[in-house]
């Protein structure tokens, strides 16, 4: 029995695509314990989405899974059958997109689409899971349920249909929830109410969430443990602290700079990170962030660098860490 | 709705009063009349012929009777066709029409759909690509090299098939194959190409992490919100299938209403050509509002005004 509800080791995905191999995941590692928040950080297409989907067999063609295991409550996921996917899927672990707007049907009732998974993976009869689509849209904060019930998507208003698609994925009570920027397609202030629900939800339900975002401040309120993909890798884990405090890598640090803060001065710049991210068809030999690296090495351009560990759970993959974490360890000799 | 309803009906009146108006006028303007023959018939016979029908009046007048007549439903004898009403006529043809035309629709449909889902969910697969050459082959050739073709395999050769009437189930066999092969090429490319569309959408997307079979996922998710341009092109699709086809039933020798609109033009025959312009306009109409109502039944995001 492992001591985690997902266990993700060394995953390798791939599309592939006309123009050839896109490496989206290399090598990630992740492991989540229950009722743990994990936040994945990255900028688009670093593999933060795929490498959740996974999870749930939902890789869209032409992505493949080329090597490693993803095991979810001591069961391999990469060897389950459709079938088995599906009683996963929405019963154990369950997903919420990035936009609410349009991952409603808008064909179906919102009590349609909520009973829909209840009566998917309970025997609850049509009346029972009808109580229990009243029940979820209550804790999810939306009044009126009975009428609501009743009304198709497009007559709710964006943070309510986001509200939705929580109850629908709070409905089989999972272990797991996955949120796949939940808030980027609304409102600040809808942004906030929907993150303190969730929270709200995660203490009364105990389940794990994995938390995808590129909101900085979103993780950081959140989540327990962060880690931070960059094409494909994970290029720096830790706890929250490890990362907003104790950042190493180049990246992180890059993404923790660009933040806007109290404390910065009038007309004072915020500080991008200079160039574009790596081709994924043709990913370099060395570290995937070198070419934009400021501290970049001769031998950050030719060798994927080793993981260097700080401790059991805050580890980085670069090379001028693992440089001054060597002299360091040779001048303690 | 009812306040629709109403609007629709009132709009569709003036619809049939221009549809007629041009027709007549149009028609009129056409030149050779119904009593022209190769045969010389006398000139008093023909003046006699065009009093009794009221032909030696001028237009105007012509117009207002037969607009007056019409309104009180009655669309005036054929002129060609002696001793028999417009009405007559298409109440006695209509129903075969409409027997063929309505099993071609019904077939097209269940082939059409299920064939062009299959092709969007096999996209880029050797089915997908078998699907599309039939799908371009059927809209490609014309109805007249279908019948013959049909006709010469199963009827000539493997004398499988009776070639002509509409006497029983065997009969109706090539006809609906004929009419329904073109609807039914269309129907599977709109299908095919709406439910790529629709598969690819954020809410299929949830359907599956809800974990819902894939057969459900179609039928249920997907098949609705795609099935939209294929009502819309059914509606009138039927309207004139239904009243029949000039080829199909000239070739089949079926005693039909689609016969009728091309010889009535023919024979100058101005009291049919209006009956049965009116009658197809009138179907038509009445198709969309069909049409207009099944939108708001399958989308409710669909707001009838």
């Amino acid at each position: 029995m492992s001591k985690y509800l997902v266990d993700i080791q060394n995953e390798r995905l791939s599309f592939f695509t006309p123009a050839g191999e896109v490496k989206a995941l290399n090598d990630v590692s992740i492991h989540l314990e229950e009722g743990e928040v994990l936040g994945i950080v990255g900028e688009s297409g670093s593999g933060k989405s795929v490498t959740a989907y996974s999870l749930m067999g939902l890789t869209a063609h032409p992505g493949k899974l080329l090597g490693g295991s993803l095991v979810f409550e001591d069961k391999h996921i990469e060897n389950m059958t459709e079938k088995e996917l599906r009683q996963i899927r929405g019963n154990d672990i369950s997903i919420i997109f990035q936009d609410p707007m349009t991952s409603l049907n808008p064909v179906y009732t919102v009590g349609n689409q909520i009973m829909e998974a209840i009566l998917l993976h309970t025997d609850k009869t049509k009346a029972q899971a009808k109580d229990r689509a009243r029940e979820l849209l209550e804790l999810v904060g939306i009044n009126e349920p009975d009428k609501r019930l009743k009304q198709y998507p497009h007559e709710l208003s964006g943070g309510m249909r986001q509200r939705v698609m929580i109850a629908i994925a709070l409905a089989c009570e999972p272990k797991l929830l996955i949120a796949d920027e939940p808030t980027t397609a609304l409102d600040v202030t809808i942004q906030a109410q929907i993150l303190e629900l969730m929270m709200e939800l995660k203490d009364k339900l105990g389940m794990a969430i994995i938390m995808i975002t590129h909101d900085l401040g979103v993780v950081a309120s959140m989540c327990d443990k962060i880690a931070v993909m960059y094409a494909g890798r994970i290029v720096e884990y830790g706890t929250t602290e490890d990362i907003f405090y104790r950042s190493s890598h180049m990246y992180t640090k890059g993404l923790i700079r660009s933040i806007p803060r109290l404390d910065t001065k009038e007309h004072e710049r915020l500080v991008p990170i200079e160039g574009t991210p790596v081709d994924l068809l043709n990913p370099p030999a060395g570290c995937p962030f070198a070419p934009r690296c400021e501290a970049c090495m001769k031998i950050c351009l030719n060798q994927m660098p080793p993981k260097t560990e700080f401790d059991d759970v805050h580890y980085t993959n670069c090379w001028l860490i693992q440089k001054e974490e060597f002299e360091k360890g040779a001048q303690n000799e | 709705m009812a306040k629709y309803i109403v609007k629709r009906i009132l709009l569709a009146i003036v619809t049939i009063w221009a549809v007629a108006t041009l027709t007549f006028f149009l028609m009129n303007m056409v030149p050779g009349g119904p009593f022209l023959s190769e045969k010389a018939i006398s000139p008093q016979a023909t003046a006699a012929l065009e009093a009794k029908y009221g032909l030696d009046k001028p237009m105007g007048q012509r117009y207002l009777t037969y607009m007056a007549d019409a309104l009180h439903g009655d669309f005036g004898d054929s002129l060609k066709q002696r001793g028999r009403t417009v009405m007559d006529i298409i109440k006695m043809k209509f129903p075969v029409s409409a027997k063929v035309g309505g099993v071609s629709v019904l077939v097209s449909l269940l082939l059409g759909i299920p064939l062009g889902c299959l092709a969007a969910l096999k996209r880029g697969k050797t089915l997908d690509s078998i699907i599309s050459v039939v799908a371009t082959c059927g809209i490609a050739v014309p109805s007249f090299v279908i019948c013959t073709v049909l006709m010469y395999f199963f009827g000539v050769k493997l004398k499988l098939l009776p070639t002509m009437g509409l006497t029983s189930l065997k009969h109706y066999v090539m006809p609906v194959m004929a009419l329904s092969f073109y609807p039914t090429a269309y129907i599977m490319r709109l299908m095919r190409s709406s439910m790529l569309d629709v598969l690819g959408q954020d809410y299929m997307r949830t359907a599956k992490a809800k974990g819902v079979h894939g057969f459900k996922i179609l039928f249920k998710h997907a098949l609705r919100n795609a099935i939209l341009p294929v009502i819309t092109y059914v509606g009138p699709m039927l309207a004139y299938t239904v009243t029949g086809s000039f080829v199909v039933e000239k070739i089949f020798t079926i005693p039909g209403l689609g016969g009728e609109f091309i010889g009535a033009i023919q024979g100058r025959d101005y009291t049919l050509i209006m009956g049965t312009t009116i009658f197809l306009a009138t179907l038509i109409i009445i198709m969309n509002v069909v049409v207009d109502i099944c939108y708001k039944i399958v989308d409710p995001r669909i707001k009838l005004k």
